[in-house]
Parts: C-alpha cells; structure tokens; sequence
C-alpha cells in the first residue's frame, strides 16, 4: 500500500479523536446545546472503510456520525459551527450532531433515528444501479440497529436487488446500557448475511488496516455488480453513550481498560514507527497539525453568528 | 407535603402498582439496569428483577406488539418508548393492532395496556428527538391518552392508567423529568377524562396541556397585577376529553385561549376549538386563539429552536388578543 495513503489514515483517525475530545471539551463547557455521542475508540472503522471511497460514493451515518463525516472529508470547521448550532454550519444550525449532512461529499446524513438509514441505502445503491454511474453505498450502523424491523427489510432489500451497497456494523458492544447480550442471541452480527445470501466478515475494528482490505474488497464486489456484502466490526466506545452519560453504570472499569490498551491509534503508529513510514517526530508533528486545524475549527465556530430566528420557517413548506 | 420530581413520581407511581398486582410488567429500552434513559425506572430492576423489568432490544415495534400479547393474556404491561418519536416505528402495533382489537373482536378481547412515552421540545436536541405527537392519537378511536403537567399528575394518572382495562398511552415531558412538586405520600390516583381547573379567574379561561399549564400558571399570576383573571384549566386527558369543564369556564369567561405544545396544524388546540363552537358558540365574545408550535420541525440551534416552540410570551400575546 502507497505510504501517502497510510499517513492520510492516521491522519484521519487522529482528527476524529481530537475532534471528538474538542467536542467534550466543548461541551462539558457548556457551549454545545443537545446531544454529543463521541466516536473515541472506533476511528479505525470510519477511516479504513471511507478510505476506499472516491468524493462521489455515498455514505449514511447514525447518531455517532462526527468519525464518519470527517473520515469522508467533512469540513471541520462546517461541523464544528453546525453541532453549536451556527449559521455557518453544514446545516446553518437547523440539525445540529445528529443531522449533519453535505451531498456534496457525498455525505447523506447523520441520523437519529436507529436504523434509519438502512433502508435509505437501498434507495441510494437502487439509483446506482438505475443510473448505471458507479457509485458506491456505505450504510453504516450499530450492533443495536440490528434489532430493528428496518434492518431487516433494508438489507433483504439491498440483496434481493444486488445492490452497490457496503453494510457495515460496528459492534461496540453496547446499545445506550444493553449489553449486546441481553439483546440478541447471536455473537456475531455478521452471521445474519447468510440469511440474505450475501457475504458477511467479521473483521477487528480497531484494526485499520484489517476493516480497509475488508472494505477494499466489499467496495469492488459493489463495483462489479455483485451486490452487498456485510462488514462486521468489533470494537468499543470509550466513553458513556453520549457526554452527559459516564458510562459507569453498566461496565466494569477493567473492561472499559482492556479496550482503552487495544487503541486503535496507538496500534496504527506502532506499525507505522515500526515499517519506518513514519518516524516519532514526524507523528508529533502530524498531530500538532491536526490540532491546529481542530482548534481553528472550534474558533470558527465560536466566533460564527447564529442563524437569524426567522430562518426556522425556511427550508420547508408551511 | 413533601416534594418529589416528575421522574420519582413515575418510578413510584409504577412500583406500587407492581406491588399490588403481580401482572403489572415494564418493557422497554434501557428501563432496566439503567433505570431509564431518563431516570424514570430507577430502582424497579432490583426490585422486581428482570422478570418484571425487562430490557428490550432496540425494536419498538416488537416493544409494543409483545406487550400486545402480553395485554392479551391479562398481563397489564407497560412499555416505554423513549423518546416520543420513536413512536412511529411502533405506529402499526399501535393503529392497526392496539387501538383495535378490543372492537374488532366484538369486545370479548381485552387490552389493559400503557405506552408510557413523552414529548417536548426545548432540549435542542433537534427534530427527531423532539416532537409532540399526541394529536396523532385523536384521531384514531380505540385508545385513551393523557398529558400529565405536574409530578402529582403523573403519578395519579399513571396508576390509573395501569389499572384502566383499556390501552392508554401516557405523554410525559421531557423539560418536566427533573421539576419537583408535591405528591401526596398516601393513595394518589386521578381519574383518567377529567380536567382540572388549577386557578379560577373571570376574563379569559386558557386550556392548557403538559408543560404549558405551568406556563400559563405563571402567567396568570403575572397578569393578575394588572388586573386581567385568567382561569387555567389543565386538560390531562385527550381521550376520553372533559368537554363539560372546558364549556362551564368558557361560559363564564366568553373568551378562549387554547395552548399545547404540537405542531398547532390539525392539533389538539383545533379539536378543543371545534368542540367549543359546536356546544358553546353562544357564549364566545371573542374569536378563540391558539398556541402551539409553528408548523415546522424542531430545528437544533437554540435560537430558531426558541422560535418556533411555544412559551409564556406566546401565550401574553394571545391572551391580550383575546381580551381586546
Ligand atoms: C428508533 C430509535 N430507538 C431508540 C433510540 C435511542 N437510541 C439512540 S442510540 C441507541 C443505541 C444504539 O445502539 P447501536 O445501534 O449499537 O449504536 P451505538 O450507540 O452503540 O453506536 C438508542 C437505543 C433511537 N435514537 N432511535
């Protein structure tokens, strides 16, 4: 693999974790209003799939969507401005963390509605292949969404129709407090592809490298014309559900450790240190950039003007 | 009297009704060892074990098609939907199956059932996590709902719903959770269908649900200092609806303000208004208002979040317009 896209990974997955440790910050400042569900700990996934996809592939997302927006290029300073509620945000405040959307970039939306989207992924992969222009899906989704009925007819779907679609789940373990456990049977999500007669892996999200090739894979399939295939990625979320939830209640502290040592990032600069693609120093520095941006962001969206009141009665039919 | 919150009335209000009837089950996201997303079961778990309390999984349609199955087996169940909007991915259950079946079946099937959900906005936690979607319930016959506006309201009215052998879903408020108020340590029930008048007055009788009785409360105590009495009914129930103490005040009154927190198009506030110029048209001295939300989805920003949402200077207005 070309070095220029190794480092363009660790790139990306250090401006998720510093984006999202801003958000905190942010946050618990009491500068951002609503709901801040943070992706620290799962980088790996966003990066190593989105890593496959040119600007015109499309993506939807969930309610922890910050990881996949940025991983698709999403503008730092648009995001920050739109999850404090500004007009300069991707959606001039009007949806806030849990709606951010640029079909620019090919980014169809957060979304707060569990599950939503799986359907919308085959709506989005059926006008493909309607149009017959290449563009590939990823649907991403928790083990959680999982459960719903919208899961279901939204990947049956997607390979009854043989859909340009990459399903991709990330098992964090937990929906809000429920352990995968206690609501589901199975261990592995991914067996459920069988069911729809499509191909279903099991990859270690916190494993860049691993979920990239997986997705390298799925993306070709979808490119082919041979249909969907399901991406299961195991992984956690370091912190509570969102901001406001410590996330102690229902996990042992030795858990929460365990993974916090299986940190994606810290794996990925290993290898990179060691395969000598990139030197300690020259981390720092990547990091210090990153930083940099990060921050500029956050003064950005601090600085930007709210939306005027009256423009809630736009953008919409009344 | 001691004061508990919102959320402690309900925890309490569904803890005595498990005590006394060992049908009484509580089915829903996180309500479990979590205690509810927000903290509305704290305690049931270690009590009643998760036998009675069960996590589900993140299907609501399953949530409240198997308290269905539940109801009909002579369980009375209690299912939580977490957010109100969550509510439509429950929609068929609760449409085509829930509000049906005891008519459908020529009454002999029987469906003791509570969907406890909420509404509210104002948490800028943006559209899909925000809406009032009781109106929808008005018009589908079959199951009662009802609004509770205090932590005494919710505990009354809860208890009565687990106990009534008909559906009821019960609209809590998610900017109530954490207000306190008096609850009354002995027996407190309170009958589903009836309105309350929380303050008497002369000039202008407003109809106020959930959140926006305290609002209207508030507001009548600050106009009284300029002389103007507003009478504050709480409407509690939608259905069955207390059309009796909504007609007597306007009688006194003649004048009409109607405030609730939906979306104000084919809302609440345009059934209530109906039913007043069909009985009570005589006595109307002034055309009724209405305060809802605009008819919008609930944008994130605070600013435009404010603007569409209904608040007490909202409702001034329309109460100084009503008086004019
Ligand atoms: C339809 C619906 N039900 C419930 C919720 C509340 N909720 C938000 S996130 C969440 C857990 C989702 O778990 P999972 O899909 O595994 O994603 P994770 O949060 O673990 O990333 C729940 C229950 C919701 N947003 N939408």
């Amino acid at each position: 693999m070309d070095n220029s896209v190794l480092i363009d990974m660790l790139k990306k997955m250090v401006t998720i974790r510093y984006f999202e440790e801003s958000i905190y910050d942010v946050y618990t400042r009491g500068l951002m209003p609503g709901l801040a569900h943070l992706y620290i700990g799962e980088e790996a996934i966003a990066v190593g799939v989105c890593e496959n996809l040119k600007r015109d592939d499309l993506i939807t997302s969930t309610h922890r969507g910050h990881g996949h927006l940025i991983a698709k290029g999403g503008d730092l300073n648009k995001m920050m401005a739109e999850v404090i509620g500004k007009e300069t945000g991707y959606c001039k405040g009007k949806g806030g963390s849990m709606h951010i959307a640029d079909p620019d970039l090919g980014i169809i939306g957060a979304n707060g509605i569990v599950a939503g989207s799986i359907p919308i992924a085959a709506g989005l992969g059926l006008a493909s292949k309607i149009k017959n222009d290449g563009r590939v899906i990823v649907c991403f989704f928790g083990e959680g969404a999982s459960n719903q009925g919208a899961f279901h007819e939204g990947i049956n779907m997607g390979s009854l129709w043989n859909l340009p679609i990459v399903y991709v789940c990330e098992n964090n373990l937990y929906g809000i407090s429920v352990h995968q456990s206690r609501a589901q049977k199975i261990k592995d999500v991914a067996v459920r592809a069988k069911s729809y007669d499509i191909p279903g892996e099991v990859v270690d999200g916190n494993d860049v490298l691993a979920v990239y090739d997986a997705a390298k894979i799925a993306v070709e399939r979808a490119k082919e014309g041979l249909g969907p295939t399901f991406i299961e990625c195991k992984t956690y979320r370091w912190g509570g559900h969102h901001v406001g939830d410590p996330g102690t209640a229902y996990r042992a502290k030795e858990e929460v450790d365990m993974w916090k040592d299986k940190c994606p990032i810290k794996r990925f600069k290993s290898l990179l240190i060691k395969e000598r693609v990139l030197s300690e120093p020259e981390i720092e520095r990547l990091e210090e950039k990153v930083k940099k941006d990060v921050d500029v962001a956050v003064t950005f969206a601090k600085e930007s003007p709210y939306p005027l009141p009256e423009e809630a009665l736009e953008d919409i039919i009344i | 009297m001691r004061e508990i919150t919102y959320a402690q009335a309900i925890s309490e209000a569904i803890a005595e009704e498990m005590r006394l009837d060992e049908n009484v089950i509580l089915l829903g996201e996180d309500v479990g060892i979590l205690g509810g997303n927000f903290r509305t079961t704290t305690g049931l778990y270690e009590e009643f074990g998760e036998e009675r309390v069960l996590d589900t999984p993140i299907s609501e349609a399953g949530i409240v098609g198997c308290a269905l199955g539940l109801a009909i087996r002579g369980m009375r169940p209690i299912a939580e939907i977490m957010f109100g909007d969550f509510l439509c991915l429950a929609m068929d259950q609760i449409v085509n199956q829930v509000a049906k079946i005891r008519y459908m079946s020529g009454g002999r099937i029987r469906v003791p059932l509570v969907i406890r959900t909420n509404i509210g906005a104002g948490r800028s936690s943006a559209a899909q996590h925000s809406q009032s979607l009781h109106s929808w319930f008005l018009h589908t016959p079959g199951i009662e709902s009802v609004m509770p506006s205090s932590p005494y309201e919710v505990k009354g009215l809860l208890k009565s719903a687990i106990r009534d052998d008909n559906p009821v879903v019960v609209f809590e408020h998610k900017m109530l959770y954490n207000k306190k108020g008096e609850v009354p340590e002995k027996e407190c029930l309170i009958p589903i269908g009836i309105s309350e008048v929380k303050r008497e007055g002369g000039d202008v009788t407003i109809v106020a649900t959930s959140s926006m009785v305290g609002e209207s409360l508030e507001l009548a105590i600050q106009l009284e200092k300029e002389g103007i009495s507003i009478e504050v009914i709480d409407l509690r129930s939608l259905v069955p609806m207390d059309e009796e103490t909504i007609i007597n005040s306007v009688r006194k009154t003649g004048r009409l303000v109607l405030v609730d927190e939906g979306v104000t198009r084919g809302g609440i506030t345009a059934e209530i208004a109906t039913m007043v110029m069909e009985k009570a048209f005589d006595c109307l001295n002034a055309p009724i208002e209405r305060v809802g939300n605009e008819n919008t989805p609930i944008p994130f920003s605070p600013v435009l979040e404010r603007y569409v949402i209904p608040n007490r200077e909202k409702i001034e207005k329309a109460v100084r317009k009503a008086i004019k």
